[in-house]
């Protein structure tokens, strides 16, 4: 495997093997099975849980169900957040599968964005794409494009179909030949420790002098916590798609080959795992 | 684009270049001479030295330059002594020439100059027109001068025997002195590459135009590239005193004036190469004459005594004058223009070397200007500082002795410590970054520097050459910004396209994202430790994550995408015509991930909806049809390749065609699993369009029963464009394009129209071809008027095809499909086969007939071809292997089961020239090899093909074969030639070998095979008819046979150039039996010659006894 293309198809089919229990509290008529799931990494919970909703509904009573929810060891779950962002962010050194607790009650307003149907997911994923557009092409590539465009963007992702939607998002990471890469980087960088919901700064991916930036240059100027110091003990993970670059890694190919659908680098800092 | 170099001279006479991939100037290694002037050309550069004296520098290659001489031994029959050399009185000379009228002795024959030598000794020629003579060489005839036969008969009076010797010209990557010069010192000079683009004839003109000291022009006459020094200097008439001269890549010459005018050269053409007469053009202002001038094929830039920078509208081949002047911004020394008009130009005030940016057809008079801060490559071992300032004073010396007298060469100039004109290439000083140059900025007095020259200075010296203008006794050898000063530049080697990307213009930084490797290593980049580390993360995170769980359900399953579109369809029934569809393309995926798509074409005939469907999974290939007016495809299934009827879908715009080609493809890929690099074995073909189809073969492929219908191969298009590819089982694939541009496959897939998923990422590169297109212009000799452009009633169009069936006028006829762009003007071609006149005429007694090219009392009709060239750019998986031009490539296709043979790969090829080439260092991690070895032959080349047992078999021009003997790894280009006698009265025009057989074809379509061809006697012995019909064949390592045929039937349709396999072909009938036929219509070339895959035996053929073998 030598092709960078392969990269595409890894991160696009990455999957989460997932339990979903029902919350205890919830008022059940019969006894609710976990049940079990794939989920996409790069998609959103709502978007793919519609068979945990089935199922778990199967066992409750009308009155009793209200917005879904999800929650992980007590850390409900962000669904504009990608799948693969929330694992690594809150779980990735837990054994697998991942197990998220269902809720239908007390909805958490203050932690959550409501999510009443797939039209709002439509349009945050679109926004995203438009600002990492904005951010790299200053939404010329973009603003080209038909409606129709948008649309198989869009329908790529929510079928799970991967040349429908690359077919249309490898425009989205062209760039002009006399240039070494977009204007900026879109990215945003997690981290559990801080309560700041994420970093994200105007960074290029070339440098003044034509050296590309790599991940570390991104890391020490915007996150330095996350760097360890040379002699130092490495004491956080970078973590994106569940594996680790080195930080060597020229930022302008981790942002062609390991951005989510929405044209973001999410990368995630978790601190490192003591044996 | 192959790289060409510029070609410039800083202030210390050092000659250096640049070439157009490079960001470093390269210093020519020459330690004795400092230049005063150069001018390049592709080939070689013309200098003027300091010591006034004039040297051509010829670049290296690995064919060398190589001429003919020969002598005719003349001998007549006396009943005594039979034949012997005591001719009659009357006689020509027993040694002569051709015609016999020149006395020619063996050891009266010399070298030209000390810059060539002999490569052997004298020796007979045995091969006579193709066939090869009786031991001795002699050929027979009645009587001097006659006619002479092979043959000698009763009435065989006298006979003649052609003795050859090769001379090599050996002065190569050195300034080699160019003897009788100009007596007289300075002269300025740029040669004109006349004419050759035009014609082959002579090969490689080269005008080289000098000025004397006193104002005289000479030109040089004979300059070709087979003799680059020219024969003789021959003097021009000039009006007046001239200062300076340039001509254009064409037919553009102009000089400048003693008193400030302009001389342009008219009437230069083919048959006059130096013109005729002179026109004056005045100068921009009165009062500021005309300093500088360059010509270029349809510009001129001139400098004027005030340093201002002007260009000439109007100029052209047929108003050489041009009409009005036009200042430009900028104050120049010198302007030089480029092979395409590109213009270069030295700033007057700093000495920077500048390009001029945004030249392009459209706009030849560019947009600013841009310096070039390219570093020198950083070599301190050679910069000789001190004869570096000995010559620094000569080379100032020229004419300004007032003040050059004094830095004249002297033993303490010398001793003057420490200086290190070497720039480091480095600098980076800010200065020195890219800028447009402020000209604003500029204090044109610039009192500071040079003391010695003031402005009135220069007005006294308004003949001096801009070097006469040089600040004197600087005390820095480089500017203030750390960049070197320049003297003269030359850019008539160099040829810039209007939108490539040059690296001149940055610092070099740490890292160049497109370097192009041309030995292919593999790119830092995919070695990189971070990238094995995503990669290696990614399985294993994907084993971690997915390998227990796959029982789990997806959480997304099973779904239909239709893709939908209006698209014209050419209709299946007559009266043939494209109409108007909706098409679907509907993708389903199951639960296990399996794929199945259709496509529907919704039409409607009589009022009523109707479709027809295509499961994609039985599509074969689908070929982009791109005519001068529509973007359609084609798409074959088995079915549709019988029928020779393929579905033909036509786009409304190019980017819609490529999205639908592009989707179709890929679906059909996934549908075979195929994707990636195509694996070593694959069969390599090439369509008359120059799309290049790649095919992975079945193991059943070539099995000896049942073999898999070659209809039923799948072929995948790669990007690029090529005329000829050929392939080797270890991964090796060599191309060449229509201009004979010779490329090798770099591993990548995709490119052209493929992007995104269906290209790598990696390996892609710019691919640009070149061709003519053909008109031709007929005239009718009527008693009244002589030929005039009125034909008879019956008659063809006064412009047409070849054929005369079509009208194709200058202004009608457009590039062959919207992807290719005019680059010329209409030009004659000379080179047309039966000879024309001088003005291009070829006569013949009426229409259509064989035309020759001299006119004689029964020619009514003449008529002269138009060619225009036209290039397309386009990307795919190809490097260029520069710089030698090629004509036909062959590798060794490897034994089946034998194991990778050795480290090298043998690689023959022919280049466009006919020279036959050997490749060394050819490897699978370096498939383009490293060098060429030149193989002499007596004749040009056109074929050539090598076995799999360093079988070597070529084809010369004249339809000869040869049989290259004793060729082996440790001795990779043999020892000689044996000529094979050709088919009776056919002369052959490919060869092709396998494992032990021979196939070759002939002009007229037979394909013969090679009998009795057996390891102690590799030779053979004769020719067999197999197969007429034929106008490629591909011979393979089992030695399969595949062949492109001209004309097959189908049952639709006629298909011409179709891919057809030989059925049956067995040790014990190696001719086969009949033909399976597979994809078709417009197929032209084809390589079997990586499939080694032997389908997997069966007892039966355990039994057989193997095949002949070879070594």
């Amino acid at each position: 495997m030598t092709d960078d293309k392969d990269v595409l198809r890894d991160v696009w089919f990455g999957r989460i093997p997932t339990c979903f229990t029902l919350y205890q509290d919830e008022i059940t008529e019969r006894e609710a099975e976990p049940y079990y799931l794939l989920l996409p990494r790069v998609s959103y919970l709502t978007l793919v849980t519609d068979k945990v909703k089935k199922h778990f509904q199967k066992v409750m009573r009308q009155e009793d169900i209200s917005e879904i929810w999800f929650e992980y060891e007590g850390t409900p779950l962000k669904w504009h957040y990608p799948i693969g962002l929330l694992f690594d962010l809150l779980a990735s050194i837990s054994a697998l599968p991942w197990n998220i607790t269902v809720h239908f009650k007390s909805f958490p307003e203050k932690d959550l964005l409501h999510c009443p149907s797939k039209d709002v997911i439509e349009a945050h994923f679109m926004s995203c794409v438009k600002e990492a557009d904005a951010l790299k092409h200053k939404s010329r590539v973009i603003s080209d494009m038909q409606r129709k465009d948008h649309k198989q963007l869009w329908m790529g992702l929510q079928n799970d179909r991967f040349d429908q939607f690359w077919t249309i998002n490898r425009k989205l990471i062209e760039y002009p030949p006399e240039e070494n890469g977009f204007r900026y980087i879109p990215f945003r960088i997690y981290q559990t420790t801080t309560e700041r919901p994420f970093i994200q700064k105007l960074f290029r991916p070339v440098a003044a002098d034509g050296q590309l930036h790599t991940l570390g240059d991104l890391l020490r100027e915007v996150c330095p916590s996350a760097v360890a110091p040379e002699d130092g003990e490495k004491k956080s993970q970078v973590m994106i798609h569940g594996i680790e670059p080195l930080l060597e890694t020229p930022l302008q190919w981790l942002s062609e080959h390991l951005s989510y659908p929405d044209n973001f680098l999410h990368i995630s800092i978790v601190p490192q795992p003591t044996d | 684009m192959p790289s060409s170099a510029l070609w410039a001279v800083d202030l210390f006479g050092r000659v250096c270049t640049l070439s157009t991939a490079a960001q470093h100037w390269e210093l020519c290694r020459d330690a004795q001479l400092e230049f005063k002037r150069v001018s390049a050309a592709a080939q070689c550069c013309w200098g003027i030295a300091c010591d006034h004296q004039v040297y051509v520098r010829v670049s290296s290659s690995d064919v060398p330059i190589r001429r003919r001489e020969e002598a005719y031994e003349n001998q007549r029959w006396n009943p005594v002594g039979g034949f012997c050399e005591t001719l009659l009185p009357s006689d020509r000379w027993p040694w002569s020439d051709v015609s016999g009228l020149q006395h020619r002795p063996l050891d009266g024959v010399a070298l030209p100059s000390p810059h060539w030598e002999w490569e052997s000794d004298w020796y007979v020629d045995e091969n006579f027109g193709g066939e090869p003579t009786e031991k001795g060489g002699w050929t027979y005839a009645i009587d001097f001068p006659a006619t002479y036969t092979r043959d000698k008969k009763w009435n065989s009076c006298v006979r003649r025997r052609r003795w050859i010797r090769y001379r090599r010209y050996k002065s190569r990557d050195t300034w080699a002195q160019v003897r009788e010069p100009v007596s007289t010192a300075r002269p300025l000079q740029r040669p004109l590459r006349g004419g050759w683009e035009i014609t082959d004839e002579p090969v490689g003109r080269l005008s080289v135009w000098a000025v004397s000291l006193q104002g005289k022009v000479w030109y040089r006459e004979d300059v070709s590239h087979p003799n680059p020094e020219g024969s003789s200097w021959s003097l021009v008439d000039t009006p007046g005193e001239v200062v300076q001269i340039s001509c254009g890549p064409h037919d553009l010459l102009w000089a400048t004036l003693w008193e400030g005018q302009a001389l342009v050269r008219e009437g230069i053409n083919r048959n006059h190469p130096k013109g005729i007469s002179w026109s004056i053009v005045e100068p921009p202002t009165s009062e500021n004459g005309i300093m500088h001038v360059s010509a270029g094929v349809g510009v001129l830039w001139a400098v004027t005594k005030d340093r201002k920078v002007w260009f000439r509208r109007g100029v052209n081949s047929h108003n050489p004058c041009g009409t009005s002047w036009i200042e430009m911004v900028g104050e120049m020394t010198m302007v030089n223009v480029g092979l395409n008009d590109q213009v270069w130009g030295i700033g007057w005030a700093d000495r920077a070397l500048y390009f001029r940016q945004g030249v392009t057809q459209s706009e030849l008079s560019g947009r600013t200007w841009k310096a070039i801060v390219a570093g020198r490559e950083c070599d301190r071992s050679h910069s000789g500082s001190s004869s570096s300032l000995l010559s620094a004073g000569c080379f100032f010396g020229d004419e300004v002795r007032g003040s050059g007298e004094s830095c004249g060469p002297s033993d303490s100039e010398a001793e003057r410590p420490g200086p290190e004109p070497e720039p480091a290439p480095e600098v980076t000083s800010p200065a020195s970054t890219p800028a447009e140059l402020p000209w604003t900025n500029i204090d044109l007095k610039e009192p500071k520097r040079g003391p010695s020259h003031t402005a009135t200075g220069f007005a006294e010296a308004s003949d001096l050459s801009s070097l006469g203008l040089l600040p004197l006794g600087l005390e820095e050898p480089e500017g203030a910004d750390g960049h070197p000063l320049w003297a003269w530049v030359s850019g008539g080697g160099c040829a810039v396209e209007a939108h490539s990307t040059l690296k001149w213009f940055t610092v070099q930084s740490g890292l160049s994202p497109s370097v192009q490797t041309l030995s292919l290593s593999i790119t830092p980049a995919q070695t990189a430790a971070w990238r094995k580390q995503i990669f290696q993360q990614l399985t294993e995170r994907t084993k971690r994550e997915l390998e227990n769980f796959r029982h789990y359900e997806q959480a997304v399953e099973q779904s239909v995408w239709v893709k939908t579109g209006a698209l014209q369809w050419w209709c299946d029934w007559k009266p043939h015509k494209w109409v108007d569809v909706r098409v679907a393309l509907e993708q389903f995926t199951g639960h296990d991930g399996a794929r199945d798509s259709i496509l529907f074409v919704y039409y409607v005939v009589h009022e009523e909806k109707k479709y027809i469907h295509v499961f994609l999974n039985e599509v074969t290939a689908l070929v982009p049809v791109l005519s001068e007016a529509k973007h359609s495809f084609a798409l074959y299934t088995p079915e549709r390749t019988r029928q020779r009827w393929p579905v033909r879908l036509a786009a409304a715009t190019e980017q819609d065609m490529s999205d639908w080609l592009a989707l179709l493809n890929l679906s059909c890929c996934e549908s075979r699993r195929v994707h990636g690099r195509p694996s070593p074995q694959a069969i390599w073909s090439v369509t008359c369009k120059g799309d290049i189809f790649v095919s992975e073969p079945s193991p059943d492929l070539e099995a000896p029963e049942r073999p898999l219908p070659c209809d039923q191969m799948f072929w995948r298009q790669m990007g690029g464009h090529l005329r000829v590819v050929e392939a080797n089982s270890r991964g090796v694939v060599w191309g060449i394009g229509y201009d004979h541009t010779a490329w090798v496959y770099t591993g990548g897939y995709g490119g052209g129209c493929f992007q995104g998923l269906a290209s790598s990422t990696s390996n892609i590169y710019t691919q640009s071809d070149v061709k003519c297109v053909y008109i031709y212009e007929n005239q009718r000799w009527n008693p009244v008027t002589g030929y005039t452009s009125r034909g008879l009633p019956t008659d063809r169009y006064m412009w047409s095809d070849a054929t005369g069936l079509q009208e194709c006028t200058k202004a009608s006829t457009k590039p062959p499909s919207l992807q290719w762009a005019w680059v010329s003007d209409w030009f004659v071609d000379f080179s047309v086969p039966g000879g024309a006149d001088q003005e291009g005429w070829q006569y013949a007694s009426d229409f259509p007939a064989s035309y020759h090219g001299y006119k004689t009392m029964k020619d009514f009709v003449r008529r002269r071809c138009w060619a225009r060239k036209c290039k397309l750019v386009t990307s795919g998986p190809w490097l260029e292997v520069a710089p030698i031009a090629l004509g036909d490539v062959s590798i060794i296709p490897e034994s089946p089961g034998a194991p990778g043979s050795g480290p090298s790969i043998a690689l023959w090829a022919v280049s466009d020239k006919g020279d036959v080439l050997c490749r060394l260092g050819v490897s699978e991690l370096n498939p383009a090899g490293s060098s060429w070895l030149h193989v002499g032959t007596d004749q040009p080349f056109a074929s050539v093909s090598i076995g799999a047992c360093y079988q070597v078999w070529a084809v010369a021009r004249d339809g000869s074969a040869f049989y290259r003997g004793s060729v082996s790894p440790s001795k990779p280009a043999g020892d000689c030639w044996y000529h094979i006698p050709s088919p009776p009265k056919q002369r052959l025009k490919q060869v092709s070998v396998g494992h032990t057989a021979v196939y070759a074809l002939d002009e007229n379509g037979n394909m013969w095979y090679r009998q009795g061809v057996t390891p102690s006697y590799p030779q053979g012995s004769g020719w067999e008819h197999v197969s007429n019909n034929v106008r490629r064949v591909s011979v393979g390592p089992l030695d399969q046979v595949w062949v492109i045929a001209d004309k097959v039937q189908g049952s639709h349709g006629l298909s011409r150039g179709t891919v057809c396999h030989r059925t049956g072909v067995q040790p014990l009938e190696p001719k086969g039996l009949g033909w399976d036929y597979g994809i078709g219509g417009g197929w032209d070339h084809l390589s079997v010659r990586a499939n080694a895959t032997r389908a997997p035996r069966t007892s039966s053929q355990e039994r057989e006894t193997p095949g002949p073998v070879c070594c």
